[in-house]
């Protein structure tokens, strides 16, 4: 039962203010673990947008919500590699914050 | 065999080359290549005069050298009786020259080279008198002129000797240009420079008026300048400084002899034009005179027979002049015997007492015998006292003046003047104290070498004038002539006369020079100047230093001075310039150039240095950008 | 209340709250109530994805991602705590510039997205969407569900390598 007055562009909306949320969280934060976070908001954000789309224009084909499952898995994969990355700098440099890491300058 | 005659010049330019080429070390090889050439020539010369004698011709044997179509340069030989004479006096004369050097350039360290220049000489003289055509004559002409420059030169490390080879060569060659302009003049009329064929036109009357007077006396020039005469006689006295030998050969027989055969070749022409005939008789008594007249006062033993040359040639050119080509020719024969005689003699006494100067001799008679017996010879034969040569030959001359007053006189008083100032030099010389005591005591009679052609050309004084006794059937005169020989009655007054004349100026030279009784210094003081002027020779030297040799020199200044400062002011300019320009691009280059590029250095550094600090190394940095970018692109689109 | 109504106010509430979380997550000083404040916001994200009748995924969205995920996230702040001084900033000095460049992106989606008219099909929702998903990953979708294992597998074997002791 759609309704008229949510539409999908409502959807649309929400996702790309949270999307937006999570490249300020991405660009500003100084901890590797925090930046991880926002970067598992995008995800999510994308993950609301296909979905949406599944919903209004392919409903019977429920294409986007099998993309957004694929989404999920492989955010979950990444998450844990990276994680085992932060672990990785961790056991180095004695501390996660990313402005410290800047190896590829002049 | 006549045609044969080429080989007379040719042996002494083959001994030339082989002393050059291969005998140079050898001393006594060179000298024998030399006399034997000579020598050869002249048994030579002595055959072709016997044919000539029976034959007088003249033949002519030419072949063409260069053929230019209109007209062919020929090379050949004329062949009469003036060239058979001439082959004579020159190769005996050459030969008792080269004998006697033997003995007088004995130790010079160009022994040799002496010799060499003596054939080439030879070579060349004797070319001239076989030369046909006008082409030839001037060849050989200027290698006479060379050599003589050589041979004067010869002891080239003294400043006089090379001055005065300079002196010689320039002096001549001044009139060598009238000779070239008047065989163009020939040329030009004739169309052929064949001395047979312009003859032959001047015969006809083809080739005549003022082209043939101004031919004459152009082609005249050259004789002034070779025979010594006024206003070229200034290069003779100083052509003393070659050894004696050379001026015996050269400068009293052969070369200035050159000028008087040239103009007894030419005769033809001269005597087609009265005006030219005129002008040369004109300048062979002033030149006699003048010459003379400085002779009388000069104390250097060679500069009197110097002076006493360029008189006698002034007898043979007045002659010519005259018209009469025996008189001119015979002088020419005796006065190269007795003038080589007088040098050679001169030599030797030179070689004993090593000085020039008369004032520093005396009383060499006894010591010198045979020097001094032969130089009086020679003294009294100049002085043409009867029966010597020289008294035949000048009265030809004498005669030849009969029908021109001045000229006669003029004549007998150059002959009073000949006969003084031989016999001073000779009692100076010979008798009397000796002045130089340490001189003296040094000197000795010549080697044998030296005195046999003494000896030799002592007996052609006496002797060899005969052949132009007046009296004689088949003597000289029917010999060599113009036209036709010349038969006219000898006159006995004439003779007495001028061997009276002859006598007293031996005479006025005994009082003075040998008893004493009139003194010669008084006389030099009471007409003081005109001593001085003599002395000096009329200044002559002095003259042509001032209008000819200082402006040369002032030319050559300014030359200099323009070289330096305006030619080499230019390229040193143009240098300057062109280190200016350079200094000026450095300056650029250092400056602009350089500074731009480096500049761009600076520029790209200071860029770079701004612009690393993009490179933060941090990945959120980037992201930032990355993100930017994308939002300015999509603005953008 | 009508259906419509109530539609909007849990479209709008839970919007808030995914909103809300988000900011907080991405601008608390404390890193674990970060941490706290991702877990709610992908609650409230499952809670979208009912609205959109997706009801598989948002189990699976709970399970994973609130589960692992977020547990995994928790797990390393933990591990990699800094003990260092309290008062570090914890946003970066370009905090700024990006906070004006993401209203710049904002704005620009909102411009391309506000009034689209994206073709809305009118055909209805499968009614059990659990066994529809089911079946399509068993049929259409079958090569990238194998390929999702692999690489589940290999990522395992990945972390485990790279945090691995010496």
């Amino acid at each position: 039962m759609a309704e008229a007055t949510i539409s999908l562009n409502h959807y649309l909306m929400l996702s790309g203010i949270l999307f937006t949320i999570g490249v300020f969280g991405v660009l500003t934060r100084r901890n590797a673990i925090a930046i991880l976070m926002s970067v598992e908001l995008m995800f999510n954000a994308v993950n609301i947008t296909l979905v949406a789309f599944s919903d209004f224009v392919t409903p019977a084909a429920l294409t986007g919500q099998i993309i957004a499952l694929f989404t999920i898995v492989v955010a979950a994969a990444e998450a844990a590699v990276a994680l085992a990355v932060v672990l990785l700098i961790y056991r180095s440099f004695k501390g996660i914050n990313v402005d410290r890491i800047n190896f590829m300058k002049w | 065999m006549l045609q044969n005659a080429w080989i007379i010049p040719a042996l002494p330019l083959l001994a030339f080359v082989l002393i050059v080429f291969f005998t140079h070390r050898h001393r006594a090889l060179s000298a024998g290549l030399s006399i034997g050439a000579i020598v050869a020539g002249f048994i030579f010369s002595v055959t072709i005069l016997f044919k000539v004698l029976g034959d007088p011709g003249p033949h002519e044997f030419y072949f063409k050298w260069l053929d230019f179509g209109t007209w062919d340069l020929q090379m050949g030989l004329l062949i009469d009786p003036l060239t058979a004479i001439m082959l004579l006096v020159v190769t005996i004369v050459s030969s008792c020259v080269q004998i006697y050097s033997v003995g007088y350039m004995q130790g010079d360290k160009l022994f040799s080279r002496y010799f060499a220049y003596i054939s080439l000489f030879s070579f060349s003289m004797l070319g001239l008198v076989l030369a046909n055509n006008f082409a030839e004559i001037f060849i050989f002409w200027e290698l006479v002129g060379l050599t003589s420059y050589l041979l004067i030169g010869f002891w080239f490390e003294k400043k006089s000797a090379a001055d005065a080879g300079k002196k010689a060569f320039i002096t001549t060659r001044a009139g060598d240009l009238g000779f070239i302009v008047g065989i163009l003049i020939i040329f030009f009329a004739c169309g052929t420079l064949n001395f047979q064929e312009v003859f032959a036109k001047i015969e006809t009357g083809a080739f005549a008026g003022g082209l043939v007077t101004a031919a004459a006396i152009f082609v005249f020039a050259g004789a002034v300048g070779k025979s010594a005469q006024f206003p070229l006689h200034v290069w003779l006295p100083d052509a003393m400084e070659g050894p004696t030998p050379v001026s015996a050969l050269i400068h009293a027989a052969t070369m200035v002899a050159a000028g008087v055969y040239l103009v007894a070749r030419t005769m033809t022409i001269f005597a087609a034009s009265e005006t030219a005939g005129l002008v040369v008789a004109i300048i062979g008594i002033t030149t006699s005179f003048m010459a003379a007249s400085i002779a009388l006062v000069q104390n250097d033993i060679k500069r009197v027979l110097a002076y006493s040359t360029v008189s006698q040639l002034g007898y043979m050119i007045m002659a010519l002049g005259l018209g009469a080509l025996t008189a001119g020719t015979f002088h020419l024969l005796t006065h190269a015997f007795f003038k080589a005689l007088l040098f050679l003699a001169a030599g030797s006494v030179i070689h004993a007492v090593h000085t020039n100067d008369i004032q520093e001799m005396g009383g060499l008679g006894n010591k010198m015998r045979i020097t001094a017996t032969t130089m009086f010879i020679a003294s009294f034969s100049i002085a043409g006292i009867f029966p010597l040569s020289g008294f035949w030959s000048k009265d030809e001359i004498v005669a030849a003046t009969v029908g021109h007053p001045i000229f006669l006189v003029l004549t007998l008083a150059v002959a009073f003047m000949t006969a003084f100032y031989m016999f001073r030099l000779c009692f100076l010389t010979f008798t009397g104290t000796p002045r130089d005591r340490k001189k003296f005591d040094h000197a000795q009679e010549s080697p044998k070498s030296m005195t046999v052609p003494l000896i030799i050309l002592a007996f052609l004084s006496v002797f060899a004038g005969w052949v132009g006794i007046p009296w004689l059937e088949h003597g000289y005169s029917s010999f060599v002539y113009h036209h036709h020989p010349h038969h006219a009655e000898p006159s006995i007054l004439l003779m007495i006369i001028s061997l009276s004349i002859g006598l007293s100026g031996i005479g006025l030279a005994y009082l003075i020079y040998y008893k004493k009784s009139i003194s010669a210094d008084a006389i030099a003081e009471r007409f003081k100047p005109l001593y001085t002027l003599l002395y000096n020779k009329y200044y002559f030297d002095e003259i042509y230093d001032a209008i000819i040799v200082q402006p040369c020199y002032a030319i050559c200044d300014f030359w200099f001075w323009f070289d330096q400062r305006i030619v080499d002011g230019a390229v040193n300019g143009s240098a300057t310039l062109t280190i200016w320009w350079s200094i000026a691009k450095r300056w650029f280059d250092d400056h602009i150039v350089d500074g731009a590029v480096n500049g761009l250095g600076y520029t790209v550094r200071g860029a770079g240095g701004i612009l690393r600090f993009a490179q933060t190394g941090r990945l959120q940095n980037y992201a930032l950008v990355i993100f930017a970018g994308v939002i300015l692109i999509w603005f953008l689109r | 209340m009508s259906d419509a109504f109530l539609t909007n106010l849990t479209f709008y509430v839970l919007s808030f709250c995914v909103i809300a979380g988000g900011i907080f997550v991405v601008s608390s000083r404390n890193l674990f109530h970060s941490a706290v404040f991702l877990v709610f916001t992908l609650f409230s994200v499952a809670g979208i994805f009912v609205m959109q009748h997706a009801y598989f995924l948002a189990a699976i969205q709970v399970l994973i991602y609130v589960g692992a995920v977020a547990m995994l996230m928790i797990f390393g702040v933990m591990l990699t705590t800094q003990l260092t001084n309290v008062r570090l900033r914890h946003v970066n000095e370009q905090a700024w510039p990006a906070f004006a460049v993401c209203l710049f992106f904002l704005g620009f989606l909102v411009y391309g997205l506000w009034d689209t008219p994206f073709k809305i099909s009118q055909a209805a929702a499968p009614a059990e969407v659990t066994r529809a998903i089911g079946t399509l990953l068993m049929t259409e979708y079958v090569l990238p569900f194998e390929v999702v294992s692999v690489l589940l597998l290999v990522a395992l074997i990945g972390a485990v390598v790279i945090a691995k002791k010496e």
